[in-house]
């Protein structure tokens, strides 16, 4: 069916012929017989991505084959959201070894992004617990991959948003924990000195990332609340959470039923909602013990509200520069504070090591915060993206709408192994996407 | 446990209907040609609602294997979903018979078939409840679907014949009437999204009509009335209209 399609940030939009399918061996003869086709989860990433002139859905397949709740391994067919396998295996006290911020994500795309989460310093990205799986390639044959089983697929697949082929089958490990709930510590951090330095002294911790203050300068210029968190054992839980330590108390969703209007959304009303987010924590630390919900995914409590930025959409930028250069993390953040174009709940986050072909994550700082499209915008996009150039780093194709593909090819290391591999596999480009051809990637 | 048997397990109208039963504690017996096909639904419904789950190689034009496939079921389930219909090609019907005859014996004599043997299980034991999922199509013939439609027709007065007799056998059977649904079957067509079910809607409405013995239902509720109104069209206008 011809459907308009964008992704989370509403920019850009396009017309696509979307397809459905139940059934592994309708892909195939799909696959095996159309170009130009992108597989599509549930259209979180923010950018063009997803995006292409054949878009397949991958909604409908979603069964869950396997949950071995000794071992903590689940099986899934790509399709499948992160909350609906939250919803199996908390319970049975298991939980996802990496999420990202969202847990309304397919597996398949959790792959293709290489997702990282709070805790990317310690464990990884979504790679680093993939056992084996399962991807249609150009020519419409399943090749099973892993680390040790057709290792250039698999390493190109993870973070290869897409392009190799379509993931349809996951098996990735769990992560064991005995409540659904986090011991959390929030410590307020004075600047951005500050809070790199409460960074190192508690990165012993699981779970980190911190909330930005983009807007302030002086010597406030970077001021910041540090979350970090551990899966909170029985005897930390309240009398009352003690009874059913598995299991979160039921919430109402809010939603945001339409687009607003762009102009709430100004230095001013930014301002503000930064001034109360900060300083709704009086003391300058805070230890309580929280669901996993609010902890991981607090904003998927509000549906839809990428209408917050109104109609013209808006682009997410997060970059990541390597720990040597945090010069060049001021550098970015002055330019952005003095623009005073960012939005509140910019994200600061430490990487660790990551050993990957083409996935986003290295060690160092990474900062993501939203950007609504207005007239210029782009054009200071390109500026900063020359400052995360200079300083070696590199931007989330996963965020990605609009990054030159020379800034690409200049800042992945293995932009071109990568797109040989993507060669070798996708046969006659037959997987392109509006990005993979802004980025020269295909064709 | 209740349990509920799936005719047609495969489409995807069919896995949400699964699924909210499963949801509900049923155990699902799932049918379709290959049942080799089932068994990620099957595992799925097994992990996600700890419910048994088993499945069926049923061929809805196979008419002489109809009674053993019944009978080879674990037990006899307490309700039965027909939900397995083929839309086909209108205009290749038109002219190639191998095409319209696939459309009617899915969509009319297979159901027959399948549900006759269904319908006399019930009556014997004086207890159960058949569902069978037709269509808005089958209300009035249009030029751009009657041989889909025809065949719907038929199912319908099938299931409000069958409807009449089993009610004084104890046994109830609703009719699901569902306009446009967003399934793989109409993927090829432009749909109007505001007279478009999921299929999660329309298993949603199956499962409450079920629940509270209703006769025939209508997915999304609009078209009770957009049919109301196709239906009164004198036919002298209707005949030249392009439907």
């Amino acid at each position: 069916m011809q459907k308009r399609l964008a992704n989370w940030g509403n920019y850009p939009a396009i017309a696509s012929e979307e397809t459905t399918f139940t059934q592994e061996d309708q892909l195939r003869a799909y696959v095996s017989n159309h170009q130009e086709l992108i597989a599509r989860g549930n259209g979180r990433c923010y950018g063009d991505a997803s995006l292409g002139k054949h878009s397949i859905s991958m909604l409908r397949y979603d069964k869950i084959l396997q949950f071995d709740t000794e071992k903590g391994i689940l099986e899934t067919q790509s399709g499948v959201t992160l909350d609906q396998i939250l919803d199996i295996i908390v319970p049975k006290g298991w939980f996802l070894p990496i999420t990202p911020g969202t847990k309304f994500i397919t597996v398949g795309g959790a792959v293709a992004s290489d997702v990282h989460g709070k805790n990317h310093h310690v464990d990884g990205a979504f790679s680093n617990h993939i056992l084996d799986m399962d991807v249609i390639i150009g020519d419409g044959s399943t090749v099973t991959c892993a680390p040790d089983q057709n290792p250039d697929l698999f390493w190109a697949t993870c973070g290869g948003m897409g392009l190799t082929g379509v993931v349809t089958r996951v098996k990735f490990d769990l992560k064991k924990i005995e409540t659904a709930y986090i011991k959390q510590t929030q410590i307020k951090a004075k600047n951005l000195e500050d809070v790199i330095r409460l960074f190192e002294e508690y990165k012993h911790y699981t779970y980190s990332m911190a909330w930005i203050d983009c807007l302030k300068t002086g010597d406030a210029f970077g001021r910041s609340i540090l979350i970090v968190g551990e899966h909170a054992t029985p005897e930390e839980l309240s009398a009352k959470q003690k009874k059913a330590p598995l299991t979160l108390p039921a919430k109402r969703k809010l939603t945001v039923p339409f687009n607003l209007p762009s102009f709430i959304l100004n230095t001013l009303t930014v301002k503000i909602f930064n001034w109360l987010y900060y300083n709704k924590n009086l003391k300058r630390e805070i230890n309580n013990v929280v669901p996993y919900e609010p902890f991981f995914y607090p904003l998927d409590a509000i549906l839809h509200w990428n209408r917050g930025y109104g109609k013209a959409g808006f682009v997410q930028y997060q970059f990541v520069l390597p720990l040597e250069h945090k010069d060049g993390l001021v550098k970015i953040l002055q330019r952005i504070s003095d623009k005073g174009w960012g939005s509140f709940l910019a994200v600061l986050k430490v990487f660790g090591d990551q050993d990957s072909l083409i996935s986003f994550p290295m060690e160092g700082y990474t900062l993501a915060l939203d950007f609504p499209v207005r007239k210029g915008l782009f054009a200071f996009l390109d500026e900063l993206d020359e400052i995360v150039l200079e300083y070696g780093g590199r931007l989330y194709l996963s965020k990605d709408a609009r990054m030159k593909k020379e800034v690409f090819w200049k800042s992945y290391p293995n932009a071109e192994k990568f797109a040989a591999i993507v060669k070798q596999y996708n046969h006659n480009n037959t997987f392109t996407s509006l990005q993979s051809e802004r980025l020269a990637l295909t064709k | 446990m209740p349990s509920v048997l799936i005719l047609g397990a495969g489409s995807d109208m069919a896995m949400a209907i699964a699924r909210e039963y499963a949801s509900d504690k049923f155990d699902i017996q799932l049918a379709a040609r290959s049942a080799d096909a089932l068994i990620p639904l099957q595992q799925d419904l097994q992990i996600r609602y700890n419910v048994k789950a088993t499945v069926h190689a049923f061929d809805a034009g196979a008419f002489d294997t109809h009674a053993a496939f019944f009978a080879s079921l674990p037990v006899i389930p307490d309700i039965t979903i027909c939900v397995f219909g083929y839309l086909g090609d209108q205009e290749k019907a038109q002219h190639d018979w191998a095409e319209a005859s696939r459309i009617i014996n899915t969509n009319y004599t297979g159901a027959v078939s399948i549900l006759n043997v269904v319908a006399e299980a019930y009556a014997q034991r004086g207890s159960g409840l058949i569902a069978g999922i037709s269509s808005v199509a089958g209300e009035r013939g249009r030029m751009s679907n009657y041989i889909y439609g025809s065949a719907k027709a038929g199912f319908t007065a099938y299931l409000s014949g069958l409807r009449n007799r089993l009610f004084h056998a104890g046994v109830h059977v609703i009719s699901v009437q569902p306009g446009f649904v967003n399934t793989r079957m109409t993927q090829h067509l432009t749909l109007p999204p505001l007279l478009t079910a999921q299929p999660e809607a329309v298993a949603k409405a199956v499962f409450k009509g079920i629940s509270k013995k209703k006769n025939v239902i209508y997915v999304k509720w609009h078209w009770k009335y957009i049919m109301l109104i196709i239906k009164n069209i004198p036919e002298g206008i209707f005949k030249k209209l392009k439907l």
